[in-house]
């Protein structure tokens, strides 16, 4: 654990230190910004799927499976198509983050709403009622952008693509405010996510109060999923690879400490991701593409060894 | 005591059970026979408090399952999970610790700690205690199941079919740990498939057909032709062996 710390230091250092030019103070106040927002969102897509992946009893899901990310392109499509994309530059950016959280959060408890009512007992249903409407989400937005101009269009898919160029520091306080509470509240539960991942039966045996319990975990998903696609968009499979990365290296399934240190790898690895992106392919891609390509094939590599089951 | 007062439910338009009274006694291995859909599981997961009662009353040990908080509950009853499916990768010992959950709610004492050790012990668990859940046999998982719910030190058991993925070997062990729980004070209601399962080892035995009690009482009373005849409404013999009836129905 100690050494994940010295390896989120040192790779922020690397990130916000080399190559600042001469007008220092500048790029190093974009960068901490950038910084920021990526230790945010790291943090957050981390702790959500961890959650996630206790409440839906599976290994290989994530939250935006659900369609947050379909969700979101939605919303910016609609607004582009709507306002068009000066008056979508034009929008206070503010209030376009506190209703695009609000949405997505709405949305999510909405979704979830509809299990709760159920007893919490058929999260397959819950997940795959998200799965359709996230194939519905995306077939609006294609819809939508086919009657597009193509410079309007040009400006969706740039909104529809995760950018930490995009993070905005007026914004992050209250993104870190949102998302800190939430990622407190998962601690204040760890314990009781340990009992959780027995199963519902044995948990209701010992006592937890099972069905509250999913609810609470489930909002608090829907809360960090919500900032972290509001700050800088969608990040599909960045929970998938963290989790599976800090399974691996956290040797235990005990939430305390797979919490801890999922939410410092989801860091790390956008941090190395961003810091090859920007330095070495010139920006020449998308921070996605990296993330998810050289992820993607440790995913693969571990599971292929059997490190991760 | 687990008693049962004019308990009905309902799923959809169906009636699974209808009006059911019914008082367990303590110290005893109650099983639960029937035909399939007779309403035995969900008679089991009623009082297990795995279902909202619909109407009726149900109370263990004079504690009211709707409304005694959940957390009382769990130190008068525990309820093993028929397949037992954890998801997080766990050592025995670790699973056997989390049946002292409802004392400690995550911060064991030495107390706690010595009882986990000790249901190691009586379950012939501690030297598979370091072990991995998922390195383990069906068998051997379901013993670690039943470690945790010893370790929970409840009087009340509640199993629904737990020999429904055992071997003969393994399903006569979990027999003999039951009977020996029982000798020692605890008492255990299970929902059995197997009736000659229930006719060699519980004392108390409850036959359900179609949301109803049909009959109650010691084995010698209940597995009769007449009553199992009706029962099961397929023609069988019942035999004495050793003392306790045989149940001859697949001949």
């Amino acid at each position: 654990m100690v050494g994940l710390i010295v390896a989120v230091l040192t790779a922020s250092a690397l990130y916000l230190l080399p190559g600042l030019g001469p007008r220092w103070e500048y790029a190093l106040a974009l960068r901490a910004t950038r910084l920021a927002g990526m230790v945010l969102v790291g943090a957050a897509i981390a702790v959500a799927t961890v959650l996630f992946q206790t409440v839906s009893r599976n290994r290989i899901l994530t939250p935006q499976i659900m369609g947050f990310d379909a969700l979101f392109v939605l919303a910016q499509t609609a607004l582009v198509a709507s306002l068009g994309p000066v008056g979508l530059a034009g929008l206070p950016i503010a209030a376009k983050f506190a209703a695009e959280v609000g949405l997505l959060i709405g949305a999510a408890l909405l979704l979830f709403g509809t299990l709760l009512g159920r007893g919490a007992q058929d999260v397959p249903r819950m997940i795959l009622t998200g799965v359709i409407l996230g194939v519905l989400f995306r077939s609006i937005s294609t819809f939508l952008a086919r009657l597009m101009d193509p410079n309007a269009f040009a400006t969706v898919q740039s909104q529809a693509m995760a950018s930490f160029s995009r993070v905005n520091a007026s914004l992050l306080p209250y993104a870190a405010g949102l998302a800190g509470l939430a990622i407190a509240l998962a601690f204040v539960l760890a314990r009781r996510l340990d009992v959780l991942a027995l199963g519902r039966v044995a948990a209701v045996s010992l006592g937890l109060r099972h069905d509250a319990l999913i609810a609470a975990a489930l909002a608090l998903v829907a809360v960090l999923v919500a900032v972290a696609t509001a700050l800088v968009g969608p990040m599909a499979f960045l929970g998938l690879i963290v989790v599976a990365l800090a399974r691996w290296l956290a040797g235990t399934d005990r939430h305390a400490r797979m919490l801890v240190v999922a939410g410092l790898i989801g860091p790390l690895v956008l941090i190395a991701g961003q810091t090859v992106f920007e330095r070495a392919l010139g920006r020449q891609s998308t921070l996605p593409a990296v993330v998810e390509f050289v992820g993607g094939l440790l995913f693969l590599g571990l599971l292929l060894k059997g490190r991760i089951r | 005591m687990i008693k049962v007062q004019a308990l009905s439910h309902r799923i959809g338009r169906a009636e699974i059970l209808a009006d059911i009274d019914l008082a367990l006694p303590e110290g005893k291995i109650t099983a639960l026979i029937g035909p399939n859909g007779a309403g035995k599981s969900t008679l089991l997961s009623l009082i297990a408090r795995l279902m909202p009662v619909q109407a009726g009353q149900i109370s263990v040990k004079g504690l009211d399952v709707a409304q005694t908080p959940t957390r009382d509950l769990a130190q008068v009853m525990a309820v093993l999970p028929q397949s037992p499916s954890v998801s997080s990768r766990l050592r025995v010992a670790e699973l056997v610790g989390f049946g002292r959950w409802p004392y400690h709610q995550g911060r064991p004492s030495a107390e706690d700690h010595a009882q986990v050790a000790k249901a190691l012990e009586v379950f012939a668990l501690t030297a598979l205690g370091p072990r991995f859940l998922d390195e383990l046999s069906g068998g051997q998982r379901q013993r670690a199941h039943l470690a945790m719910a010893f370790a929970q030190a409840t009087d009340w058991l509640l199993l629904d079919e737990p020999l429904a993925a055992l071997d003969m070997a393994h399903a006569r062990a979990l027999m003999q740990q039951l009977s020996a729980l029982r000798n020692g004070g605890r008492s255990t209601l299970m929902v059995l498939h197997d009736i000659n399962f229930a006719a060699a080892w519980a004392d108390h035995i409850v036959a359900m057909k179609a949301g109803r009690i049909v009959a109650e009482g010691p084995p010698a009373e209940v597995l009769t032709p007449a009553v199992l005849e009706a029962l099961y409404d397929t023609p069988l013999r019942v035999e004495w062996f050793e003392g306790r009836p045989l149940v001859l129905y697949h001949l």
